[in-house]
């Protein structure tokens, strides 16, 4: 008897605990549910109607067509690909060099250097955005100028940053010591041992950084909407924000925008799930 | 162990990384503060030192109270639920059960997508007409001006930056979850304790580390939040919604009061220095020591 009632609370606890988490899925997709509905009604569709039609009546690909006509998606997205990109690619290289010295090497004023950088941590952008600013100006890295300026203006104040080098640095703290004197005793120079020795083995934590660099970039809406002054370079944040006001009242299209910028990030995150949902990613954490 | 390298090369490796972080985060720090004794508005271009006329400005100045106290409601409204949610669904994600991996994708989803899509998509469902007030409709509430109505506005953007962070802090609490010792667990089994007794008596104990990470984290953002009010009011209305970082985007790009900018600037500094100190002191001290 004890056993059949402790089955029973046992499945109605599972049945509990599905019941919410199916809700707070379905809550944490709906918002994008229904921008996808509202983009699939056609013009003869009413989108105010109360009570509000979650399924649309005749499907359509209309505004997602007229609004690919009138934004250039594609611009928009090579131009975050370069931006997002480049920003990691700098990111990986970056960390990895200055990571290497902070993580194995003994010299002078390491102690500061490291405590400078870490207190970068606590530098919010939002607070100096201003002249970081002034100084890409000062440096020509606006879009005024030219493209490439432009791009750079966008990738180099996020180039690298505290939380990259801290990472690989624990990265490079894992791997025994042996391995970079067994390297130099078979003639490696100190930039081959970085390179051939160590690099390799911290592959999984480059991918990492990566992965996270590259979510941060491509979302990145501040920084972009405060230095681009051409639409030639916008990002794609920059242009769904720009949607509203280019539909000002035109809701099937500005939800339809939206649904097509978030496509490549979707497909994205698809391949690269097991990186965000492993669980395992403790030193990617951001503040 | 024997020194392999010459004694310039840790400098050289870590040139490169050293002139960006000069570039745009040092020099900028420090002329965020020489900035903020000076007086932009009178002539932009011929800047005057004021001492400290932009920082009693602003202390005259009733807009920036009323922005200091909307990212102050911003951040004890907004934390306590990204501290408990995400740890809820965590220890009910965490167990032998089916569909975690779908789960977990779905309530991660609004962490990847861009902010601008959600409060695009925020201020479709907040519509005058929209499907929320509909729904508020069959309880017979009247309908509410989510984002036009000055004592609601903040809160419908701090809805926004919750619903956006649940699954981020989720994560955060599963990986910490992997480490609690599976043979309390199991004590607890064999002494007969119900899941509730067994996540307070085990479980919180070993996450209360995590607990206060989470805290400090989601503050520390909640401090900075921008892009939410910046596509979904622009501040309004009646400034209900502005915060701390809207304010000083505002002044300095829109109005070019570089000064007082960075006046407010400085006390954004200073708010989140406070509070990285003590999430370093206290939480994340393993990861940056020597």
């Amino acid at each position: 008897m004890k056993n059949l009632k402790t089955n029973k609370t046992k499945f109605t606890r599972g049945f509990l605990v599905h019941v919410t988490l199916i809700t707070v899925s379905l809550l944490s997709i709906f918002p994008f549910i229904w921008l996808l509905s509202t983009a699939l009604k056609g013009s003869e569709e009413n989108i105010f109607q109360y009570p509000p039609v979650f399924f649309p009546q005749s499907p359509t690909w209309d505004n997602f067509k007229g609004v690919w006509h009138q934004i250039p998606f594609m611009l928009y997205f090579l131009n975050s690909m370069i931006v997002a990109g480049g920003t990691v690619i700098l990111n990986l290289i970056l960390s990895a060099l200055a990571a290497y010295p902070l993580a194995r090497m003994e010299f002078k004023g390491k102690k500061t250097i490291f405590y400078a950088t870490l207190a970068t941590i606590m530098i919010p952008f939002q607070a100096i955005m201003l002249p970081v600013y002034l100084i890409v100006l000062k440096l020509h890295m606006v879009d005024s100028v030219n493209s490439v300026m432009g791009y750079l203006g966008l990738i180099l104040p996020f180039a690298v940053n505290a939380f990259g080098i801290f990472l690989m640095r624990q990265a490079f703290l894992a791997i025994p010591k042996e391995m970079e004197e067994a390297a130099f005793v078979d003639g490696c120079s100190v930039f081959q041992i970085w390179w051939k020795v160590l690099l390799p083995m911290v592959k999984p934590t480059l991918a990492v950084l990566a992965i996270f660099t590259f979510i941060g970039s491509w979302g990145e809406f501040l920084w972009p909407s405060i230095v681009l002054t051409k639409k030639a370079l916008y990002t794609l944040p920059v242009g769904v924000n720009d949607l509203q006001g280019m539909f000002s009242a035109n809701w099937r299209y500005i939800a339809a925008g939206s649904i097509i910028a978030t496509i490549p990030i979707l497909v994205f995150f698809i391949a690269m799930q097991r990186y965000f949902i492993s669980g395992e990613n403790d030193g990617a954490v951001k503040g | 162990m024997y020194k392999y390298y010459k004694k310039y090369v840790p400098y050289l490796f870590l040139l490169p990384a050293a002139v960006i972080l000069v570039l745009f985060f040092f020099i900028p720090f420090f002329e965020t503060i020489l900035l903020s004794f000076y007086d932009y508005n009178t002539n932009i271009y011929h800047p005057s030192f004021v001492s400290l006329a932009n920082y009693t400005a602003l202390l005259k100045s009733p807009v920036f109270y009323k922005v200091l106290w909307n990212t102050f409601l911003y951040l004890i409204v907004a934390v306590p639920f990204l501290v408990v949610f995400p740890l809820i669904i965590a220890i009910m994600i965490n167990q032998k059960i089916r569909g975690v991996t779908l789960y977990k994708i779905l309530i991660y989803l609004p962490v990847i997508v861009s902010i601008v899509v959600a409060a695009i998509a925020f201020k479709w469902l907040y519509a005058q007409q929209g499907i929320l007030n509909y729904v508020m409709g069959v309880f017979h509430i009247p309908p509410v001006g989510w984002l036009t109505d000055p004592n609601v506005a903040l809160y419908s953007v701090i809805l926004v930056t919750v619903w956006k962070g649940i699954g981020y802090y989720m994560m955060i609490y599963l990986s910490a979850l992997m480490g609690v010792p599976k043979d309390l667990y199991e004590a607890c089994d064999v002494d007969g304790a119900n899941p509730v007794t067994k996540h307070l008596t085990v479980t919180l104990p070993h996450l209360m580390p995590t607990v206060g990470l989470v805290t400090m984290i989601s503050s520390i953002s909640a401090m900075k939040v921008f892009v939410e009010i910046y596509v979904m009011t622009k501040g309004g209305p009646l400034d209900a919604s502005k915060t701390i970082v809207y304010y000083i985007y505002e002044r300095a790009f829109e109005n070019l009061d570089l000064g007082i900018a960075s006046a407010a600037s400085v006390l954004l500094l200073i708010i989140v220095l406070v509070l990285s100190v003590l999430n370093f002191t206290l939480f994340e001290n393993k990861q940056y020591q020597l």
